[in-house]
C-alpha cells in the first residue's frame, strides 16, 4: 500500500505572532518556522500504518518555497521514504494547493492520502476536503483513530457531538486530529539518513494549474485587546460578581 | 442575491447555531434553509419559525460530506451564497463543495461587512483577516458564536426535495456524550476546567457549578487528553470556539490554543493558584487560591445570593 502525506511549513505554533503595522499580513521573516503540528500527526500516522504492515511506501509532499525542504526532511527522518517539493514562492490559497495536490495524487496514485486537519497559520481546515472532492475520493476528516480493514478504512472522527466511527472504501483521504497519535522525535541517525533519501523538487508551474488567488486580502489586523481586570479578595466577592453578571444577563 | 443555509441538527433537533447563522447572513438576501436528516420534518418545523427564512427545503438521508456535497452541487446553481455553520459538519462538507464548484470558500466568518466582504480569524484568532470575494458564488461557513440568534415567530413554507442522499461512508458507531447541559458553542454561561482538577471524579465539581448556573461545561485539551472530560467539551483552537456572556475558567492556566477558543467571551472569571497564569492576567476578575477550597465555598455562597437559572 502506498501512502501520500501532504505537509505544510508554518510559523512555529509556539511563536507569538505579530501583525505587520501596515496591515499587510503577519510577520514571518526572521520567525521560527516548523512543520504544522497537525501535519506531524499525519506523518506519524503514516509511519505507524507502515510499521503495522500497511504501507510499503510513504511519500511526502509539500508546497512552498525552497526552505520547505526542511519540513520534508523532518518527515523523512520520522520514517517516510521519499519527498516531493512543489516549489513556489507565491502565497497560495487552499483551492490552488488542493489542485496541485490533486495532480500529485494523479501521478502517484496512493491508496491513502493523509493530511493534517488544518494549518495553524490560516486555520482554514480546507485542503483535505478539497483534495477529496477533486480526486473523487471519500474522506474522513478530524481522525483520532485509523484502522485498515481489508480494502476499507475504519476511522474514528472527532465531531461536535462526541466521536463517530465510519468505514470508507480505499482509496481515500484522511485528515488528522491531535489525538490520533504522539508524533516521534527522529533520532540523530534517522536525521542523517533522511538527507540521503530521494527528494524531488518540482516547480509549481510544471503542473499546469491556475494558481491565481480568488480572494483579495484587504487587511490583517490584531484582535481587540482586553482591558486589565482585577483580583478579588474572597469567594463572597466572587459569588456577588457572578450573581450580578447573571442578573444582568436575565435582564437582556 | 439568494442564500442557501444548511441547517445544523442533532438528535432530531435543530441546533441553536442555525438561528445564529441565519441572522448572520440575513442582510445578504432571501434565505432558503435546507434540512437534510433521516427524519427532517420536526427539524424543518423548528427551522420554519426563524425570522428571515423564506422557505425550508427538506431532504431525507444522512448528511455525510460526500452525499451532501452531491446534493448541494445540484442546488447551488440557484443560489449566490451557500452557507453553513463552522461546526464539524460544515467544516467537513463546505470545502468539498467549494472545490467541486471551483470556488475558494471563506470560512469561519466572524463578521459580514457587506455582500462580498468578510472577516475571519487566522493564527488561532491572534489576527483577523478581512477579504473581498468577487467570485460568482460564495461558499461560506459562519462562526455561530460570533453572532446573535435570529428571532422566531416566522412560518416559512416547507417543501420536500425529491432526491436520494447516499454516501459511500458507513456509520459503524457513534460515541455520544450524555449531558443535559446547554450547547457549549452557543451557551450564555460556560464553566471550564483544566488539568488542575486532577481526575474525572474531581471534574464533577465543574459540573456541579455549571448545573447551578445553567451553564455549559468546557474543558482544556489537556483535561480531555487526561480523560477528565469528553472530547466534545474541548474549548480551543481545534475544539469548540465559544463566546458566552460569562466564562468561568477554573484551574486553567491559558495556553494559546485555549485562549483562541474563548476570545469572544464577554466577561471572564479565572480561579487559579497562579497569579501569573496568562488566563488570570486576561480575566475581568480573578480569584487566587485552591479550587478545591474555592468551588465548594462558591457553591454555597451562590446559594446565599439566590442565583437561579
Amino acid at each position: 500500500m502506498k501512502i501520500l502525506v501532504a505537509i505544510k511549513r508554518v510559523v512555529d505554533h509556539n511563536v507569538r505572532i505579530r501583525v505587520r503595522p501596515d496591515g499587510s499580513g503577519v510577520e514571518t521573516t526572521g520567525v521560527r518556522m516548523s512543520m504544522n503540528p497537525f501535519c506531524k500527526h499525519a506523518v506519524e500516522a503514516a509511519v505507524q500504518l507502515s510499521e503495522a504492515g500497511h504501507g510499503d511506501e510513504i511519500v511526502i509532499v509539500s508546497i512552498g518555497p525552497k526552505t520547505a525542504n526542511d519540513v520534508i526532511l523532518t518527515a523523512l527522518a520520522m520514517g517516510a521514504h521519499r519527498g516531493i517539493l512543489v516549489e513556489t514562492d507565491a502565497d497560495l490559497e487552499t483551492l490552488a494547493i488542493a489542485k496541485l495536490l490533486a495532480k500529485v495524487v494523479e501521478e502517484e496514485n496512493p491508496d491513502i492520502v493523509l493530511l493534517g486537519k488544518q494549518a495553524v497559520d490560516d486555520d482554514s481546515n480546507h485542503t483535505g476536503q478539497m483534495l477529496a472532492a477533486l480526486t473523487n475520493r471519500p474522506q474522513a476528516t478530524f481522525a483520532s483513530e485509523i484502522k485498515v480493514i481489508g480494502a476499507e478504512l475504519e476511522v474514528t472522527r472527532e465531531i461536535d457531538s462526541g466521536r463517530e466511527t465510519i468505514a470508507i472504501p480505499l482509496p481515500a483521504v484522511v485528515t488528522a486530529d491531535l489525538r490520533l497519535n504522539t508524533p516521534r522525535n527522529a533520532a540523530l541517525p534517522m536525521v542523517m539518513k533522511a538527507r540521503s533519501k530521494p527528494l524531488a523538487v518540482r516547480p509549481a508551474a510544471e503542473f499546469g494549474v491556475d494558481l491565481t488567488p480568488r480572494l483579495i486580502i484587504d487587511k490583517v489586523s490584531p484582535p481587540a485587546e482586553r482591558a486589565a481586570g482585577k483580583t478579588l479578595g474572597s469567594t463572597t466577592e466572587l459569588a456577588a460578581y457572578i450573581a450580578a453578571e447573571v442578573s444582568q444577563m436575565e435582564a437582556l | 442575491m439568494s442564500v442557501l443555509v444548511i441547517a445544523d441538527h442533532d438528535l432530531g433537533q435543530l441546533s441553536p447555531a442555525t438561528a445564529r447563522v441565519v441572522h448572520a447572513v440575513s442582510t445578504l438576501g432571501p434565505i432558503d434553509l435546507l434540512v437534510v436528516a433521516e427524519n427532517p420534518a420536526p427539524i424543518a418545523a423548528a427551522a420554519a419559525q426563524l425570522a428571515g427564512v423564506s422557505r425550508v427545503l427538506t431532504a431525507s438521508g444522512s448528511p455525510v460530506a460526500d452525499s451532501l456535497e452531491t446534493l448541494l452541487s445540484t442546488l447551488a446553481v440557484r443560489y449566490h451564497y451557500v452557507v453553513a455553520s463552522a461546526g464539524s459538519g460544515g467544516k467537513d462538507v463546505m470545502p468539498r463543495l467549494a472545490a467541486k464548484l471551483d470556488i475558494m470558500p471563506v470560512t469561519d466568518v466572524v463578521e459580514v461587512l457587506g455582500p462580498n466582504r468578510f472577516t475571519r480569524p487566522i493564527y488561532a484568532g491572534n489576527a483577523l483577516q478581512t477579504v473581498t470575494d468577487n467570485q460568482a458564488k460564495h461558499v461560506l461557513t459562519i462562526r455561530a458564536s460570533a453572532f446573535r440568534a435570529a428571532a422566531t415567530g416566522n412560518a416559512a413554507p416547507i417543501e420536500t426535495i425529491d432526491t436520494s442522499v447516499v454516501s459511500v461512508a458507513r456509520l459503524i458507531a457513534a460515541h455520544r456524550t450524555q449531558s443535559d447541559t446547554p450547547d457549549l458553542a452557543t451557551a450564555q454561561i460556560v464553566v471550564g476546567g483544566g488539568v488542575a482538577l486532577g481526575s474525572a471524579e474531581n471534574f464533577q465539581l465543574i459540573e456541579q457549578l455549571a448545573k447551578k448556573l445553567g451553564a455549559a461545561i468546557g474543558a482544556t485539551r489537556a483535561a480531555v487528553d487526561a480523560g477528565y472530560a469528553p472530547n466534545d467539551w474541548q474549548v480551543g483552537q481545534t475544539g469548540k470556539i465559544i463566546a458566552p456572556d460569562l466564562y468561568i475558567a477554573i484551574g486553567i492556566s491559558g495556553a494559546l490554543q485555549h485562549l483562541a477558543g474563548i476570545q469572544g467571551a464577554k466577561k471572564i472569571v479565572a480561579i487559579n493558584t497562579d497569579p501569573e497564569a496568562p488566563l488570570v492576567k486576561l480575566a475581568d476578575v480573578a480569584l487566587i487560591g485552591d479550587l478545591f477550597e474555592i468551588i465548594p465555598q462558591l457553591l454555597s455562597e451562590l446559594d446565599k445570593t439566590g442565583v437561579k437559572r
